[in-house]
């Protein structure tokens, strides 16, 4: 059991690692950041496609959601929002670091509750739906949330809205400048949103790694498996599927307060619905890690998140058509990801253990396979002769 | 005779209290009212006086309602194209609108080297037709007996390298291939709308393709071996009937009659490299509302989502084109659950 025995020291590995980087890659604490928030992406939307079997298209309105429920935290308190997102520019703005942090606390806890009220309330119209319908009930519901945050003028329309700046160093709150030491303020930011992703992205796989190993987990996979048998056991399916979109909704919602206030500045199309970007990846990175296990989002983002970070700049303009290439090539040849493959190669591996008995069966079953592809081919070529 | 309570009728609780259970779909469609007040809260006083300029000014009414006929009878082609698709292949075609987008860059690539878009018809027929079956041999093949979502995410792939390519190859600004033709301006009791004359020929030549198509799936071999194929696939297979090249010859089809439908959106309207996914958005949402196999259902379908679309674009404002076509997935969706639950009432 190989898989058992390295997921201890492969967690220990991720942990020290997480630690350690903002120290000794100090460069590129924003992008290791985005490779915790991406982690975050790709579990949370294993939970409901791969756990549970329920492929959506839209989680990432949760993303927005969360963003701009926190922005809207922060800013309210203190100004008038209307005033505030006025493209005009009027009103003069400057936060204390209390005020900021406050704001900041509301807008992440509100954030995730807000975005869990909104999955309850949507849960109830789009888990009607079932398979590609479901697929893309929620890419509408994704790409009509942004087109109507564009509309709306209180919370800045498409101009978007500007975060409030995060406190320069010298007036910082002395809690975290003892641990950094006398750093800039662009660093210091920087370090504050790393931990708190960071944070984030520990936190979803402690509580997803804890809930697949309960009742709740086996009711998701048997949602997935066979819903209308799982409904007639006395599965109460509709509960859990909003339950656990819910739960995706919690994470995603506070990855998207943390993303917003990285950035600084938040639109509607772009930077806070990206049906397109970030909507697609968490999709991508799930399934080349392999879904339905829990190791192969985290290694799926990894992965991906190395291999955009490192070729993206160079492919001039044609990253975006590499991103098609890469969805296409992944779905149609190595839809089992990662971590399935491995499972398939090396079963021994996972602690799952081959019984001759079915092996032989299995044999049996490929053979039969192997016949039946026989008689197809059979079957066309016959087909091509009567033409 | 007393029914038995099944496990879905007999459970209340927090998620799904009686009085909204036994109400029909309670939450549905207390939720599509909520959206519905939400969004005539937020735009409510321009959307009054665009209501009152559509009563005074009545000619507005013709005019929209031209237009938005002679686009959607366009929607209802590429609409087509897709229930075929889906009919007989069972592959839930998300690239759809980037094929119309691009069948539309042929058009405006004539135009731009100073040939006449009308000549883009026949070539964008045949080069779309050549794509489709590039695309069905490259990865619709192997998608086809996979489930439901390798599909779809694969065609949305497909979708993504085609909208990012165009936007390499002609950038990313709003594009319309001129046709020449006159347009005059109709004066009617003191008002006036304009009527061009490129869009009643774009409406006749599309109204030429769907009865050349429907006339090609009845009368021709290929035709019937389609629709055999649709029917049941493996008896036509048994039958001697090659279905993966029945299955190719019907995506290319769909490909080619989508850049017909793209030469004449062009023409008529605008392109853009990302304007492609509210196409395919708009197909998904006739078919679904029409179902396949139903060709007078897609072309009322389509023609009452171009004038839908018109209205809610005079009165709420452009931004809110696309999200109206989006809104109305939502309700298509919403209202085919509905449909479906009371078949499921009936069945128990």
């Amino acid at each position: 059991m190989i898989g058992r025995r390295i997921e201890k020291p492969g967690c220990l590995a991720l942990a020290v690692f997480g630690v350690i980087a903002p120290m000794v890659f100090p460069a590129y604490v924003q992008q290791i950041a985005m490779l915790w928030i991406m982690i975050v992406f790709a579990l949370t939307w294993d939970t409901m496609g791969g756990q549970m079997g329920y492929n959506s298209l839209g989680n990432i309105f949760f993303f927005g959601a969360g963003m701009y429920i926190a922005a809207v935290c922060q800013i309210w308190p203190w100004y008038d929002v209307g005033q505030y997102t006025d493209p005009s520019g009027i009103l003069t703005t400057s936060f204390t670091p209390d005020q900021y942090f406050l704001g900041l606390a509301l807008g992440v806890v509100l954030a995730a509750l807000g975005s869990v009220v909104l999955a309850v309330v949507f849960g109830l119209i789009v888990f009607g739906l079932r398979g590609p319908y479901f697929a893309i009930g929620t890419l509408g519901l994704a790409i009509a949330a942004g087109e109507l945050i564009g509309a709306w003028d209180w919370v800045g329309g498409g101009g978007g809205i500007r975060l409030p700046v995060f406190p320069s160093g010298t007036d910082a709150d002395p809690l975290f400048r003892v641990p950094f030491g006398d750093i800039q303020s662009a660093d210091l930011q920087g370090v504050f949103f790393y931990w708190t992703c960071f944070a984030l992205a520990v936190l979803t796989f402690l509580f997803l790694r804890w809930l697949y190993r309960t009742r709740f987990g086996l009711m998701l996979n048997a949602i997935r498996d066979d819903e209308a048998k799982a409904e007639a056991l006395g599965v109460r399916t509709q509960l859990y599927k909003t339950v656990a979109w819910s739960i995706s909704a919690f994470f995603l919602g506070i990855s998207g307060a943390l993303f917003g206030n990285i950035i600084g500045f938040m639109e509607p199309l772009e930077v806070a619905f990206p049906t397109v970007t970030f909507g697609i990846f968490m999709v991508l990175m799930a399934l080349l890690g392999g879904k339905g296990t829990l190791w192969g989002p985290v290694i799926g983002a990894t992965l991906f998140h190395i291999i955009k970070e490192v070729t993206w700049t160079h492919l001039l303009g044609w990253q975006w058509v590499v991103l098609g290439l890469l969805i296409v090539v992944t779905v149609v040849f190595f839809q089992q990801g990662i971590v399935g493959w491995l499972q398939e190669k090396r079963p021994e591996w996972f602690g799952i253990e081959v019984d001759r008995g079915t092996a032989g069966q299995r044999v049996d079953a490929a053979a039969a396979d192997g016949l039946d592809a026989v008689l197809d081919t059979g079957e066309d070529a016959a087909g091509e002769g009567v033409r | 005779m007393a029914t038995p309570k099944t496990a879905s009728q007999s459970r209340t609780g927090f998620l799904s209290p009686a009085w909204l259970k036994t109400s029909g779909d309670g939450w549905t469609l207390l939720l599509m009212i909520a959206l519905v007040c939400v969004v005539l809260v937020l735009i409510s006083g321009q959307a009054q006086t665009n209501l009152t300029i559509l009563q005074v000014a009545w000619q507005q009414n013709i005019q929209l309602l031209l237009d938005g006929l002679f686009i959607g009878a366009i929607f209802a082609l590429a609409a087509y194209g897709l229930a075929l698709v889906w009919g007989v292949m069972n592959v839930k075609n998300l690239c759809q609108g980037e094929y119309v987008i691009m069948g539309g860059y042929i058009a405006y690539y004539l135009y731009e080297s100073g040939i006449h878009p009308f000549f883009g018809l026949p070539i964008a027929i045949v080069f779309m037709f050549g794509f489709g079956w590039a695309i069905y041999v490259l990865v619709i093949r192997r998608v086809i007996d996979r489930d439901l979502f390798t599909s779809l995410l694969a065609t949305f792939g497909i979708a993504i390298v085609l909208q990012q390519g165009l936007n390499l190859i002609f950038g990313p600004e709003v594009q319309t291939a001129r046709s020449g033709l006159p347009t005059a301006t109709v004066t009617l009791g003191g008002g006036a709308f304009t009527f061009a004359w490129i869009k009643l020929t774009a409406f006749l030549m599309c109204g030429a393709l769907a009865l050349a198509v429907v006339i090609f799936m009845k009368r021709s071999r290929m035709g019937q071996a389609i629709r055999a194929t649709a029917q049941d696939a493996r008896a036509a297979r048994v039958m001697g009937i090659d279905t993966d090249r029945v299955y190719a010859f019907t995506y290319s089809l769909n490909a080619a009659i989508c850049g017909a439908a793209g030469v004449l959106i062009a023409m008529i309207w605008v392109i853009q490299p990302f304007y492609g996914i509210t196409h395919s958005i708009r197909s998904f949402v006739i078919v679904t509302a029409a179902g396949f196999g139903n060709l007078p259902g897609v072309i009322m379908a389509g023609l009452g989502l171009g004038v839908a679309e018109q209205y809610s674009g005079f009165v709420l404002g452009a931004d809110f084109q696309q999200a109206t076509v989006v809104g109305m997935l939502l309700l298509v969706l919403i209202w085919r659950q509905i449909i479906e639950n009371k078949h499921r009432r009936v069945v128990e």
